[in-house]
């Protein structure tokens, strides 16, 4: 990838005990197992798979707000250099100002007892950011502004915005701390198609004037294509591919890529039926089939998948797949 | 053959702030074997049209004057508004009609057998034993792609995954072979790959049944994969009805312009997504003549003094709008 990397995680892995209690055995949810993954600076990377691929916790992991259980994440914007996994104290909570998350549901993450200036005051002010009152509100007042909110608006409590407003809040708290780094984990999910685009395009014009790196967390591949450079496709916790957008778009590799694509669908009510069908459902992270993560799903899977997992390896400088067959399989259409 | 014909559908709800309109003089009708989407944002009242087709709507509820919902059964029509409540209702929900709703996991008990729900209304609705009810469960579970139906039938709903869980839901509302099924948003919390699997067995099951569908979405792709006729909702009013490949090759009302300009297509990276501007307005405040003219780019003065009415754009294709209503005639004078 060109460019230098804001994060770079190598072999990462995020498990999650469950059960151990006094006659069952432990077990292990393996949310996310042996990913790396660069994320070059100034990109708008997109992270797409279906729920329960992994992409939440791999999002968490890079902000940090979930153990790591092994491997390494590095984050370094030019200015800091950090390692995610045995950060100190004081250094972790200045690796808070430098990445930052935008949730999902902007009804659950605002709290309705808070106007709208405390509530995107709050993280400079735990943060110690600024020292006066006066310094916090022109803090508060610059960035508002630039999320497009209204001045007027700021004394006011959440229950009176709409969804879109309130995203503009969140995206507000996010920014206010001045990040490097955001994650945005499903940030126009919860929004209608018209609002959506709103935020989307703010998200990108605020990349543009405040400098951002996004990791754009999403199950939506359209919205995907749309604003994200470069994207990579979880599966079971696994990266299966990782391409520019466009590359991935127009020549996907992965089985599984292209089962999702073709799964969108189509505005075109004389394209029907054009789907492929993708039998049955993502298999349960704390039993994954040995080999191939996805070979209990894919119509292409022979003896070798089911025994030997594919790495992921380049198809080409910027484009990466995991799968045993890609190449035989790169002009079948479907 | 007219399955169901809803006419000047007005809704109206009792609120502590004062009288809300939520559904306003809307109108269409459902064929035998025919899918009509219902597509409009949250705020649009496609969920409580859909629940006042079966009386569902809560105390406060207040219907239009001019409100009437029939159903044909057979060779009679039913009035469904004229119907009682508790035992004359019975012959409407769950037995001629029967409803799915998004979310599977709080439309199942969660301390009763997915089959123990499933006999349980059979026998209710159907009249038959208890034994007869279990063969037509299980088949049904069979029938929409459940695997090992046998021991799925004795399982609860939280043991099932969310896609298993959506098809014994439909297997569930399309046991007692109702004619009309009324799907409010039955894809949206399932992944794509599951929405594709789900949006093929319905489509099946229409032409197996010979069933009409009502189906309430917000995703205009999803529209376009399933509906035959689709409806466009906008703050409680149809602004747009006609053939889905009309309604979205050639949009006549600004809304379903702005919905389609809005929306990312993968077919064009390139092209700009353009919002509808502004927010939908609160019920409170529903704006005076056109309701869309708060946010309408093409919006001129009598758009908020008088209300557009239902002008032709084609062949049963319908919309309100006075502007691209007179932009039509123009076109069709020239011709």
């Amino acid at each position: 990838m060109s460019g230098q990397s804001i994060i770079s995680a190598t072999d990462l892995s995020v498990h999650y005990p469950i059960g151990g209690g006094l006659f069952t055995a432990k077990q292990y949810v393996r949310a996310v197992d042996a990913v790396n993954l660069e994320i070059p600076q100034g990109s708008f990377f997109g992270l797409v798979g279906e729920s329960g691929s992994g992409k939440t916790t791999l999002g968490r992991a890079f902000l940090r707000a979930t153990p790591i259980t092994r491997g390494s994440v590095s984050y370094s914007d030019g200015e800091v250099d950090y390692q995610l996994v045995d950060l100190r104290k004081n250094d972790l909570k200045e690796y808070r100002k430098r990445a930052q998350l935008i949730f999902q549901d902007p009804y659950a993450a605002l709290s309705p007892r808070m106007t709208v200036r405390d509530i995107i005051a709050e993280p400079i002010e735990v943060m110690n950011i600024t020292t006066t009152r006066e310094q916090t509100d022109e803090r508060v007042r610059e960035i508002a502004d630039k999320c497009r909110l209204n001045l007027e608006h700021l004394r006011r409590f959440p229950h009176a915005f709409s969804g879109g407003q309130r995203q503009r809040i969140s995206i507000a708290r996010a920014l206010v701390s001045n990040p490097r780094f955001v994650v945005a984990d499903e940030s126009v999910a919860a929004l209608d198609v018209s609002i959506q685009a709103d935020i989307l395009n703010l998200l990108k014009q605020l990349q543009h004037e405040l400098g951002l790196t996004y990791l754009f967390i999403s199950h939506d591949l359209s919205v995907v294509a749309h604003i994200c450079d470069h994207v990579a496709v979880m599966y079971l916790g696994r990266l299966v591919e990782s391409a520019p957008t466009r590359t991935l778009f127009s020549a996907p590799r992965h089985p599984y890529t292209k089962a999702l694509l073709s799964a969108i669908p189509s505005l075109d009510p004389d394209q029907r039926g054009q789907a492929q069908k993708l039998e049955g459902e993502i298999p349960s992270p704390t039993n994954p089939p040995p080999g191939c993560k996805f070979q209990t799903r894919c119509r292409f899977a022979m003896d070798r998948c089911r025994q030997e997992e594919p790495k992921l390896e380049k198809t080409d400088s910027e484009h990466e797949v995991a799968c045993h067959r890609w190449k035989e399989l790169a002009d079948q259409i479907l | 053959m007219t399955l169901l014909k809803v006419d000047n559908l007005t809704l109206q709800f009792d609120t502590d702030e004062g009288r809300i309109t939520a559904v306003e003089d809307v109108t269409f009708a459902v064929n035998a074997g025919e899918v009509l989407g219902i597509v409009g944002e949250s705020g649009s009242g496609k969920s409580v049209t859909a629940k006042a087709l079966m009386k569902l709507n809560p105390e406060n509820a207040v219907y239009g004057a001019g409100t009437r919902i029939t159903l044909r059964l057979d060779d009679q029509s039913v009035d469904v508004l004229s119907l009682k409540k508790g035992i004359d209702m019975q012959i409407v929900r769950g037995g001629a009609v029967s409803m799915i709703f998004q979310e599977p996991m709080a439309s199942f008990a969660p301390a009763i057998t997915i089959g123990a729900q499933m006999v349980e209304q059979l026998v209710l609705h159907k009249k038959i034993s208890a034994k007869e009810a279990t063969d037509i469960a299980i088949e049904m579970l069979d029938r929409v792609g459940i695997s090992d139906a046998v021991q799925r039938f004795k399982q609860y709903a939280f043991e099932l995954s969310g896609g298993m869980r959506q098809r014994a839901m439909i297997a569930m509302a399309l046991s007692t072979r109702p004619k009309l099924l009324i799907a409010d948003e039955p894809t949206t919390a399932l992944d794509v790959t599951i929405q594709a699997q789900v949006i093929d067995l319905m489509k099946d099951l229409v032409a197996d049944f010979d069933m009409g569908i009502i189906f309430i979405t917000h995703d205009l792709g999803v529209i376009a994969q399933t509906a035959d006729q689709v409806a466009v909702m906008y703050l409680g009013k149809i602004v747009e009805q006609g053939s889905v490949r009309d309604v979205i090759k050639h949009p006549a009302h600004p809304y379903t312009r702005g919905l389609l300009n809005a929306l990312p297509k993968l077919d064009d990276l390139e092209a700009a997504l353009t919002p509808v501007p502004g927010d939908i307005p609160s019920p409170l405040e529903r704006p005076a003549g056109c309701v869309f003219h708060t946010r309408c780019a093409a919006a001129q003065p009598r758009c908020s003094e008088s209300i557009p009415e239902m002008t032709t754009h084609g062949d049963n294709h319908i919309a309100a709008c006075f502007v691209t209503a007179e932009a039509h005639n123009a076109r069709a004078g020239v011709e």
